[in-house]
């Protein structure tokens, strides 16, 4: 079928007005937060429920065409860039709330809910959502799922995978399926785990049940100051070795601090080649036992300045350097990449010593702010696109910095995904067999590979004979044994 | 054919493959072979001489678990994966490590020590790494710290066709490609071997308490659970034991800085009421599953909200089967495990009636019923699992990464 019988079908089934085929409204959908990428979708369908998208679906499955799933299009590895010849199912009208069940400690939400919304629906109870990406006030839980979003608190508190117990999934072939629930544990694969940051190559969650967590009692957080980044990074192991867990441990260079200042002055301390944002939380007298003790290794790495947030007002000042910070080097230059790499967290200082060995020689600069805590390292590659041949240096520095990443143990993504962007790093991570391995799970879900296609993995896998779907009924569903649903 | 097969296992394994006594028989079947490869090179050249002889294997660690579940349908090589013991790394200030699969959980933990770390796992008994990775057991400790899945970061494993796979890495924070250590994770073998894991660590606490208070009926257990799960205590643990249904504990661990936690053991007391205790350290059940070898044991899972309907479920069924259920976990966290102790007189319909009235009611506590465990009798008169969501993606799975069913074949869910 072409795509034009689709969106007419698509139109009779949805309604006129779900379904997008003028161009320069198309165009809005080109690109998600990764705008280097920029693709025009055939159309675009603005689903508002569950059975809307599994009969989009369903259509394409029939017509061979592809699908992309996006939420609110934040994501920073392309994972939601469309494909020209396919349909784009846009989830961002299914932003109910469906319950927040604090006795059971769950909530359950349609895929389009902004993360931040949840947090505020559950605060009256006392409750919030733990993982929070710094786009939390724009990006959705569906897309968090499909990513397998962190954010700046998952080192004590996990990632969206810690955090999803249950879904209702739509499956490339357009049934609907319900994984999980309320309860932990239920029988069989643990399909959750490997749904959850599968990037929308699986399917598409069009309801999503996670843990709301209880706010700790109390929260505090310092920010300290260091005139050389290496001191810094030790007072960065010597927390973590002492013990503490920190909800967050963040670490900000001075190229990153003056983008910082310039765009939404944020006033850390003048002189200083690196920040920390410790923050610790939990119980009152163990926060104040860890907090003194965070505060002493700091002095004793030579922090020349610790100021500690008083109230919440504070506190935000501390973290609005920081949460602006990919946004503000567009303050100190023109275009930048935005990178996503991790090292294991004690490789820090050698690796940071490396980037910037790359940097002075190459010329090009990098900003570097990091989840410090566990090794997760966002460089910002900053480039003049007017000038010939720096976006192409760039783009080379960037890579060199994933190699970096790879050659001292790490990943090439923490947190943004693979996506459009580094599907070609990932033979680099990973050797054939691991990567068909992982696409044999590919298979099993989506042997016709439409979802989301060419994300992830640099070569499609072939997958070779189908397994028996819908060849008559299992024995033991027969027997009224085991029900499939 | 049998002597060329064992000529093949041995020059896989350097000599440690033997024919299979009466006591390698896995839940009643018997083993041909018994191959004891050293690392995971040999462990691939085991599933080669499988793969290419067509025959099941199922793999063996410490043994504890090996009989939950259904028994294999098919049984060729026990693979036994004692000699893959060895801790690969233990990187302290990155507090992660890699272990063998063969590696004892204790003994692991003892070495970690060392460097006042643990692996935040405490599931009951001396398991090994592969097999509590494989049955997704849990313990007390997982209401702070997460599952097995959740401290799992990468993964090392042999398909069925001998190929080896990675997946994860050495670092926490890692989301390059499909988590294929959590699909395996609970998979009771039949994707594939696991060979090698690498965990994310915690520091030891400092300093921990115990507050116990008898609480039997499900109301009163339900008002203490959701006093504390609401509260800003932070436990690290609460559990209840409820050998009999009017003698019941809920117990609450606290972990902490010493200062933290003396404060907050005067404050669970205070909480819970003039009936609670403390100690230093915990009871003797704290952690251990409430069945014996041969009992029959149960998995039950529940909201945490719904939990007096489970309990008033257990209670009810077990009256009106006559069988005497104890039942222990972890009621914040929604896992339960349940024993029958089975004698003599093991009334086999009985406890096919018991699991079938606590099935009828799941939808009243939104849980699940496994039997993980049960005489063969009983295995056979019931389906282990129970009902299954989801279980058309799960064959799908299976088919991909074990076409000829080789792996642990019928030991899990729907056949598979």
């Amino acid at each position: 079928m072409s795509i034009r019988g689709l969106a007419d079908e698509l139109r009779s089934l949805l309604g006129e007005e779900r379904v997008i085929t003028d161009r320069q409204q198309l165009r809005t959908y080109e690109c998600d937060g990764l705008a280097q990428y920029k693709v025009i979708p055939a159309l675009v369908v603005l689903a508002e429920s569950t059975e809307q998208i599994a009969t989009v679906v369903r259509a394409c499955a029939e017509a061979g065409v592809p699908f992309v799933a996006r939420g609110s299009g934040t994501g920073l590895s392309g994972g939601a860039l469309p494909h020209a010849d396919g349909v784009l199912i846009v989830t961002s009208r299914m932003r109910r709330i469906l319950e927040v069940d604090v006795a059971s400690q769950r909530a359950v939400v349609e895929p389009g809910v902004i993360n931040l919304h949840l947090t505020e629906a559950a605060s009256p109870e006392g409750y919030y959502y733990a993982p929070d990406p710094s786009s939390q006030q724009v990006c959705s839980i569906g897309g968090n799922l499909a990513e397998n979003s962190g954010g700046a608190h998952c080192l004590k508190y996990g990632f969206t995978v810690n955090h999803v117990t249950g879904a209702e999934w739509v499956t490339p072939t357009g049934e609907v399926v319900e994984i999980g629930g309320k309860a932990p544990d239920s029988p069989g694969y643990d399909l959750l785990g490997v749904l959850v940051g599968s990037e929308g190559t699986l399917g598409i969650a069009t309801k999503v049940t996670v843990r709301v967590v209880r706010a700790p009692e109390a929260v505090k957080t310092l920010l300290a100051a260091f005139r050389h980044i290496e001191e810094a990074g030790a007072a960065v192991s010597s927390v973590i070795g002492a013990g503490v867990v920190p909800a967050a441990i963040e670490m900000m260079d001075a190229l990153a601090i003056e983008a910082a200042e310039a765009a939404v002055q944020c006033n850390y301390p003048a002189g200083a080649a690196a920040v920390l944002i410790v923050e610790l939380d939990g119980p009152s007298a163990e926060v104040d036992d860890q907090f003194d003790q965070v505060q002493r290794i700091c002095e004793e790495n030579n922090s020349f300045e610790i100021r500690v947030a008083d109230d919440d007002t504070e506190r935000a000042m501390f973290w609005k350097g920081r949460k602006s910070a990919f946004a503000a080097v567009g303050r100190i230059s023109p275009d930048y990449i935005v990178q996503d790499g991790v090292v294991p967290r004690t490789m820090l200082p050698e690796v940071l010593h490396r980037i910037s060995e790359l940097s002075e020689d190459s010329g090009v600069r990098v900003a570097n702010v990091f989840h410090a805590g566990d090794g997760n390292l966002h460089p910002l590659v900053l480039f003049n696109d007017a000038v010939e041949g720096q976006s192409d240096l760039a783009e080379e520095i960037s890579g060199a910095i994933l190699d970096l990443c790879i050659e001292y143990g790490g990943s090439i993504t923490g947190e943004h995904g693979v996506g459009s962007d580094k599907a070609k790093f990932m033979p680099r991570m990973f050797t054939d067999d691991d990567l068909d391995t992982m696409q044999m799970v590919r298979c099993a879900f989506d042997p016709d590979t439409i979802s989301n296609p060419g994300k992830i993995f640099p070569t499609p896998r072939l997958c070779g004979e189908r397994p028996g779907r819908r060849q008559g009924a299992h024995p033991l569903a027969e027997a009224g044994l085991a029900e499939i649903f | 054919m049998g002597d060329a097969v064992l000529d093949q296992l041995r020059a896989a394994t350097a000599d440690h493959a033997h024919a299979a006594a009466d006591s390698d028989a896995v839940d009643g079947v018997p083993a041909r072979w018994v191959a004891a490869p050293a690392d995971t090179d040999q462990t691939a050249a085991v599933m080669k001489v499988a793969a290419t002889n067509d025959l099941a294997v199922v793999p063996r660690g410490a043994g504890t678990k090996l009989t939950w579940g259904n028994p294999p349908s098919r049984l060729d090589v026990l693979l036994d994966t004692g000699r893959l013991d060895r801790i690969v790394e233990h990187a302290a200030g990155d507090m992660i490590v890699i272990a063998e699969a063969g590696c004892r959980l204790d003994t692991l933990q003892a070495s970690l020590r060392d460097a006042s770390q643990r692996l935040a796992l405490d599931p009951s008994g001396h398991g090994g790494i592969g097999g509590t990775i494989a049955s997704a057991a849990t313990g007390p400790s997982r209401l702070s710290y997460g599952a097995v899945r959740d401290l799992l970061i990468g993964l090392t494993m042999v398909r069925a066709d001998g190929v080896v796979a990675n997946s994860g890495g050495k670092v926490v924070k890692n989301v390059a490609g499909y988590d294929l250590a959590k699909l395996l994770t609970g998979s009771y073998g039949t994707l594939g071997i696991i060979t090698r894991a690498v965990f994310r660590l915690h520091p030891l606490p400092a300093a921990s308490s115990v507050v116990t208070i008898p609480a039997s009926s499900p109301a009163e257990v339900h008002d203490l659970v959701q006093k504390l799960i609401h509260s800003q205590l932070t436990p690290a643990g609460v559990e209840l034991d409820l050998p009999t249904p009017d003698d019941g504990t809920l117990g609450v661990l606290l972990e902490g800085t010493p200062n933290g936690v003396e404060g907050r053991t005067a404050r669970t007391l205070e909480l819970l009421g003039a009936r609670a205790t403390s100690s230093a350290t915990p009871p003797p059940w704290w952690g251990r599953e409430p069945f014996d070898n041969g009992d029959v044991a149960l998995k039950i899972t529940h909201e945490i909200g719904q939990l007096p309907s489970l309990l008033s479920a257990i209670d009810a069924a077990s009256r009106a089967t006559h069988q005497a259920v104890q039942v222990r976990g972890s009621v914040a966290v929604g896992t339960l495990l349940a024993g029958v102790h089975t004698d003599a007189d093991l009334d086999i319909d009985a406890v096919a009636r018991l699991v079938d009235a606590l099935r009828h009611d799941a939808a009243s506590y939104g849980g699940s019923v496994v039997v993980l465990d049960a005489p063969p009798a009983v295995k056979a008169r019931l389906d282990v699992w129970g009902p299954v969501r989801g279980l058309e993606m799960m064959r799908s799975i299976k088919h991909q990464f074990d076409p000829q069913r080789r792996l642990a074949p019928g030991r899990f869910v729907g056949g598979i």
